[in-house]
């Protein structure tokens, strides 16, 4: 699998995704307040179904807050603010008659920091269909789980041990975990925040050809602060800076020929 | 690729009926569980009201206290100018009370007459003549503090009814049992109501029949069932079945005793008009007539017998609207004080004899066996001195403490140990510290029982944990920064904590001393182990004196049978709310004052 | 006596911090000091205490026994051997000694009295002799020390931190005075009445032994019956303030507005702080009676010192107590764990109910641990709401009793002298202080543990 560690060849060339088809996420002027501070300037942004989108920038640039937008998490916080208009296939997520649960099961995430529930492992996946009332039998809920487990890649590791805490795996293998509880609810979008910040190269290596195979499925938007990552997994790459999405584009492209100069900057290093 | 291929998981149509119910059903939950939440808190709330209302309104009538403002002759006869301290001031009092209400022969009577007044006031008819001897001889007004029977009276007052009387009235004499014959049935609506409260008793008592026969038959089947095994049964079955017997038997006579004068009642309702007889268990009826008061014991329609209260100034005839039927509605069963004295207390308001003033005495005076006089003076004085000597013991010692395990404590067994046994010690029941001082102080140390200066120590042992904790927090809220810049600079480690560290961590300090203050203000069983129980009437004067302190004498007076100690105690817990709201309060100010933001 | 004693160590103290002052001042024109001279000052001052306190400290209490032995010897020396009569004896002395006795005193008493006072003014001034003596020899010690170079400072840091370690060691003699208060007479009380019929005994009246001799024949020291009544109002407590605290806390920590928690929080705080001797008036005077009149008027048998008015106002008590503890275990979940499960779609009472309770489990447990310890020591509002007598039942509306309320009553009052119910008391409190320590120990540690995990 050497494709990678360097820019996807295969989906740069033809027609760029979501340019000729209807892109699955779209962000129209969206600013994010956090009481007084005002952290995500306009931003518009499309984002485009089946594939892999990152989102760079210097922290603090607002990447992970507008992440935070897209599932609604920022309700979560009281003091915070968001207008402008978010839509998955047409549908304002923003809208008061839309119920942020359901918005939820069809937008997953994964968090930067690996955080199982402090549960059995089987338990942790089980825990999404339970709720949201997917399985009506135990036979089926079993088969979700394990289904899960194999598309996390984490089964074969796990399966002797599903009613062991999930807490006691492995920084890498607690990630895949989180990805697992986070797909077995089939969700249309995945977010990742930083999925790899906390993890070795290794798992680190891992997650990027989980991502890789996730892609056919699942529409997946990834916050990183690695560039290489970026340009690694990611099919389109958006670039933040200090509030604003300064530029975004092919990925390729973005590497290769930015238009701004931050971005430029950015990529070369200059600040960061 | 091929565990992508078992895709399997189908998206959830959202849309569909039954994902819809699903959701509904969740958010039902969601708003249930919250309710829950709400009702928690909604509950603590509305016990924190009642008990604090409850306490209010039975302590409020403690604040006022009632007086007779009476002309008080002070004649030599009681008192001996020579000799003004000897002289009978009770007398001078009892002279006063029967120069008022001349007709009050018996002795009983006389006593009940002497009773409306404290024991207090000839005290301070002698404080009057002491400081001014020239009064012996003269007449002159003294308020005359009443007794907590009469003072109750005035604050609860038993309500009257009074109405004009629509017939001419004729009075057989003037004192002694007299009858009242009216033209009209000027008794009747007293009757009707009488009698109503005679059927209200009848379904009281085939009630309670009732239930001593339920009582009966449930003991009916344990019978039976014993009766059956008697061959077996045990010695102490046989006795069961003997107490079971014996409890039948006097339930059923009970419930018999009670069905028949539910019968007897219920007939004498029955007869609408016959004459009836009033009792202590009814409102009673008084006549007003002629100036004077007559207590109606039988009566019909138009014509009612009764005695003498307060003499008839003539025999003669009463125009019609001219004399009145009053009802004191309260029976006097459930009264404190019968008709004979309401009608003395009722004349003396009449007259404008009675005065009600703040009762300053509450917090001048020490305890007492009597309500009226019982003060918590002695008892705050008593707290007063006992959290002296816990604050001059426990501040200095927390503070050190805390500063030792905060800044200079090794990192070793010793420290280790003396860090649990603190958070230990802060859960150990209260009333094993009275323990420990029981047996450390009075016993083995020979200290004075019930003194402020063991209390003092027991409660800062129980509260020394709380105060090196709270020390504790204060000094780390301190940055380090702080004291490596001192120790940047040259100062020794104990010049750097002493100058820099501790005074910015003052006022948390303080806030955490208040609070352990407040909590050794409250804390009442290790001082009851003590010895500082004892009923002590004098103010204490110095830390080793026999005292008692305010929780103490809460506690102390909610024992006593007196119903004016009841709001005796709940003013006295409303004394000690204030001071912990007060204390708590500026240490709250305290917080909000100096805390600061690194 | 222990005044002027006090008084000359005070002008000692002062004096000698003065001339170590300035002896220090007058050294810094010559050479460079190495503390500056307050520290010079202090450590003669240090040097006068230390000799000086000692003395009073040993000297005093040495002196007290000896003049005390000495007295009763005069009068009679068999009184030494019997506590109650020396008790008395020691008393009349000292009156009359000190001018206070009322009545004729004998010639033995007088001759006692005599010994005691000369001998008492004869140690007293020996003390005080030797007070000076040996703060003149400290101060002079003090003195010769004292040079340019001296390090007066460390010598002072030194001494303060021994002090400051004396103070923290307060907290440890605290628990050892405890231990050996209670463990004593505990040891005594196990020499009349077996230990086994102690705990298991069926039975409690401790009224019953009034005669000594019928101490442990009479079988009235069973605490089985204290247990289950301790039980039953510390679990009706539990049942109302576990629900209650727990509930509010949740949410508190999870639903509440800022403003709301503005409002709720201070409501937890005063209730915490109310003063348990307040809470046992409501429940006596007011809560039992309506308990009472209630369950009369649906034909119920309700004593009129019921468990249940008892336990319901402790209950009341503990709300605070549990919820500030489960608040803070249950903010002390990452909030992490809260994101995952909302960012799964689950509502806040899901993420409660399936992440945060189950997160959070042993640390609620432990609350709920220190909570039924707190109840389980509660004095007062069981002195005054509950029973006197140990019935041995499980039923609410019946009168019980529990251990604080029989320390109480037997130790308040008069008590008779090392009779059996008087150290009955202390084995009672024994048990009290060893159970409330060993939940706490557990709790706490389950605590730790939990904070652990977590941290």
């Amino acid at each position: 699998m050497n494709s990678m560690v360097q820019v996807k060849q295969s989906d740069a060339e033809g027609a760029a995704p979501g340019l000729g088809v209807k892109p699955k996420v779209i962000a129209r002027d969206v600013n994010v307040f956090y009481g007084d501070k005002h952290a995500l300037k306009g931003v518009n942004l499309d984002v485009p179904a089946r594939a892999v989108t990152a989102l760079i920038g210097p922290s603090g640039c607002g990447k992970s807050t507008f992440l935070r937008c897209i599932n609604r998490m920022n309700d979560t916080i009281p003091i915070c603010r968001v207008t402008g208009k978010i839509e998955i296939d047409e549908r304002d997520i923003y809208d008061p008659t839309l119920d942020v649960v359901q918005l939820r099961a069809r937008v997953g995430m994964v968090f930067q920091k690996p955080n199982p529930f402090p549960k059995s492992i089987y338990e942790n996946v089980a825990y999404g269909p339970r709720i949201h009332g997917f399985a009506k039998t135990k036979a089926e809920l079993d088969e979700i789980v394990a289904g899960s487990l194999r598309k996390a890649g984490l089964f074969e590791e796990v399966k002797d041990r599903l009613q062991e805490s999930g807490t006691g795996l492995s920084g890498g293998q607690q990630q895949r975990l989180c990805i697992a509880r986070a797909i077995a609810v089939n969700p249309e979008v995945i977010l990742m925040d930083e999925p790899c910040s906390a993890l070795d190269p290794i798992a680190t290596a891992k997650i990027e050809e989980l991502m890789d195979e996730l892609r056919e499925n699942f529409t997946i938007i990834i916050v990183t602060h690695s560039m290489q990552q970026a340009a690694r997994v990611s099919e389109r790459t958006a670039f933040f800076h200090l509030g604003y999405l300064v530029e975004e584009g092919r990925t390729e492209e973005m590497f290769t020929k930015p238009k701004d100069q931050r971005t430029q900057d950015y990529i070369t290093g200059r600040f960061g | 690729m091929t565990e992508m291929a078992l895709s399997t998981a189908r998206r959830i149509d959202f849309a569909s009926d039954e994902a819809q119910a699903h959701v509904r059903a969740r958010y039902r939950a969601e708003a249930r569980f919250k309710m829950y939440g709400l009702v928690a808190i909604g509950l603590t709330a509305l016990f924190l009201v009642i008990v604090l209302t409850d306490i209010v309104i039975k302590g409020l009538p403690t604040f006022t206290q009632h007086s007779a403002l009476l002309d008080v002759t002070i004649s030599n006869a009681d008192v001996d100018a020579k000799s003004p301290l000897d002289g009978d001031y009770q007398a001078v009092v009892r002279n006063t009370l029967r120069a008022r209400f001349p007709n009050v022969e018996s002795r009983t009577e006389r006593r009940a007459l002497d009773g409306i007044v404290s024991s207090g006031a000839a005290d301070r008819v002698r404080d009057m003549v002491m400081s001014d001897p020239s009064l012996i001889g003269k007449t002159v007004p003294v308020k005359l503090l009443l007794s907590d029977d009469a003072d109750l009276y005035y604050k609860d007052g038993t309500r009257i009814e009074q109405s004009p009387a629509k017939g001419a009235a004729t009075v057989s004499g003037v004192t002694g049992d007299v009858t009242i014959q009216s033209s009209v049935a000027d008794f009747a609506g007293r009757l009707k109501v009488v009698k109503s409260g005679l059927f209200a008793r009848a379904q009281n008592l085939r009630t309670e029949a009732e239930r001593q026969r339920n009582f009966a038959r449930a003991l009916e089947a344990r019978k039976a069932e014993i009766e059956r095994t008697l061959a077996t049964a045990t010695p102490a079955v046989r006795q069961e079945l003997a107490t079971i017997t014996a409890d039948m038997e006097s339930m059923t006579q009970r419930a018999d005793d009670a069905t028949k004068r539910a019968g007897e009642l219920q007939a004498r309702f029955d007869a609408a008009a016959s004459e009836e007889t009033l009792d202590e268990t009814v409102p009673s009826v008084l006549v007003r007539i002629n100036g004077g008061l007559v207590k109606v014991t039988t009566m019909t329609d138009t014509q009612a017998s009764g005695t003498v209260i307060l003499p008839l100034t003539s025999a003669g005839s009463a125009p019609a609207g001219g004399w009145q039927v009053v009802t004191y509605v309260v029976p006097e069963a459930n009264r404190r004080v019968n008709d004979r004295e309401v009608s003395w207390l009722e004349a003396l308001r009449a007259q404008g004899a009675i005065t009600s003033d703040f009762n300053w005495a509450f917090f001048t005076s020490g305890d007492s066996r009597e309500p009226e006089l019982a003060g918590i003076r002695g008892a705050l004085v008593g707290s007063a001195l006992t959290l002296f000597v816990t604050l001059i013991l426990c501040l200095p010692i927390g503070v050190a403490a805390a500063i030792y395990l905060e800044e200079f404590a090794p990192k070793n067994w010793l420290t280790e140990i003396i860090e649990v046994n603190i958070n230990n010690l802060a859960a150990v029941p209260s009333i094993v510290f009275g323990l420990l001082g029981l047996a450390m102080f009075l016993n083995f140390f020979d200290l004075p029982r019930s003194a402020p200066l063991v209390g003092g120590l027991v409660l800062a042992l129980l509260v020394l944990p709380t105060i090196i904790i709270a020390s504790r927090a204060a000094l780390r809220a301190v940055p380090p920064s702080i004291k490596e810049a001192a120790l940047g600079v040259g100062a020794s480690q104990q010049q750097a904590v002493f100058h820099h560290v501790l005074p910015p961590a003052m006022p948390g300090i303080m806030t955490g001393t208040i609070i352990g203050m407040a909590h050794a203000l409250g804390e009442t069983a290790p001082l009851l182990m003590i010895g500082m129980v004892a009923f002590i009437v004098e103010v204490p004067t110095g830390i080793t004196d026999a005292a008692t302190a305010l929780p103490v004498q809460i506690y102390l007076w909610s024992d006593l049978p007196e119903i004016a100690f009841q709001a005796k105690t709940a003013a006295a817990i409303m004394v000690l709310l204030v001071f912990l709201f007060v204390m708590n309060g500026s240490a709250i100010y305290l917080r909000r004052q100096f805390e600061r933001r690194w | 006596m222990v005044y002027l004693y006090l008084a000359g160590l005070f002008v000692l103290v002062a004096v000698g911090y003065l001339f170590g002052r300035a002896r220090a001042k007058a050294a810094a024109d010559t050479e460079a000091l190495h503390s500056r001279p307050p520290y010079h000052g202090a450590f003669v001052g240090l040097s006068i205490i230390a000799p000086m306190l000692l003395l009073l400290v040993i000297g005093l209490p040495i002196a007290d026994r000896m003049i005390v032995n000495q007295a009763l010897q005069t009068f009679d020396p068999t009184v030494m051997s019997d506590d109650l009569r020396r008790g008395v004896a020691l008393r009349d002395i000292t009156a009359l000694a000190t001018g206070k006795y009322t009545g004729e005193p004998t010639l033995a008493l007088r001759q006692a009295a005599d010994t005691y006072a000369s001998l008492r003014a004869w140690t007293y001034n020996l003390i005080l002799a030797g007070g000076l003596v040996v703060g003149l020899l400290g101060a002079a010690f003090g003195f010769r020390s004292l040079s340019a170079s001296f390090r007066a400072r460390n010598h002072v840091e030194r001494a303060v931190k021994i002090l400051l370690l004396a103070a923290a060691s307060v907290a440890v003699l605290t628990t050892i005075g405890i231990v050996f208060s209670v463990l004593f007479e505990t040891v005594r009380f196990f020499e009349r009445v077996s230990p086994f019929e102690f705990l298991f005994g069926l039975q409690w009246s401790p009224q019953t032994a009034i005669r000594a001799d019928q101490a442990g024949s009479s079988g009235a020291f069973g605490i089985v019956p204290l247990v289950t009544g301790t039980l039953l109002i510390t679990g009706i407590a539990i049942l109302i303030a576990g629900p209650i605290g727990l509930f509010a806390a949740i949410y508190m920590a999870e639903y509440a507005t800022p403003r709301f928690r503005a409002f709720a929080k201070p409501i937890l705080e005063i209730l915490a702080g109310i003063p348990t001797v307040v809470l046992g008036f409501f429940a006596a005077l007011t809560l039992a009676p309506i308990i009472r009149e209630t369950g009369e008027s649906m034909g119920l048998n309700v004593a009129s010192e019921s468990a249940l008015a008892a336990g319901i106002v402790m209950g009341m008590m503990i709300i605070p107590f549990v919820s500030s503890l489960s608040d803070d275990v249950i903010n002390a979940v990452p909030q992490s764990l809260r994101d995952g499960s909302y960012a799964m779609g689950a509502t806040r009472s899901e993420t409660v109910k399936k992440v945060i309770l189950p997160a959070a489990f042993s640390g609620i447990v432990s609350a709920m641990m220190l909570a039924i310890s707190r109840a389980v020591g509660e004095t007062m509002i069981v002195v005054m709401a509950a029973g006197l007598a140990g019935n041995l039942t499980f039923n609410p509306l019946a009168a019980v009793t529990t251990f604080t309320v029989q320390i109480k009553t037997i130790l308040v009052g008069d008590q008779e002298f090392d009779s059996a119910k008087t150290l009955a008391a202390f084995a009672l409190g024994f048990v009290l202080f060893f159970f409330t320590l060993t939940l706490n120990i557990i709790a706490m540690q389950i605590v730790k543990r939990y904070r652990e995990q977590y941290d």
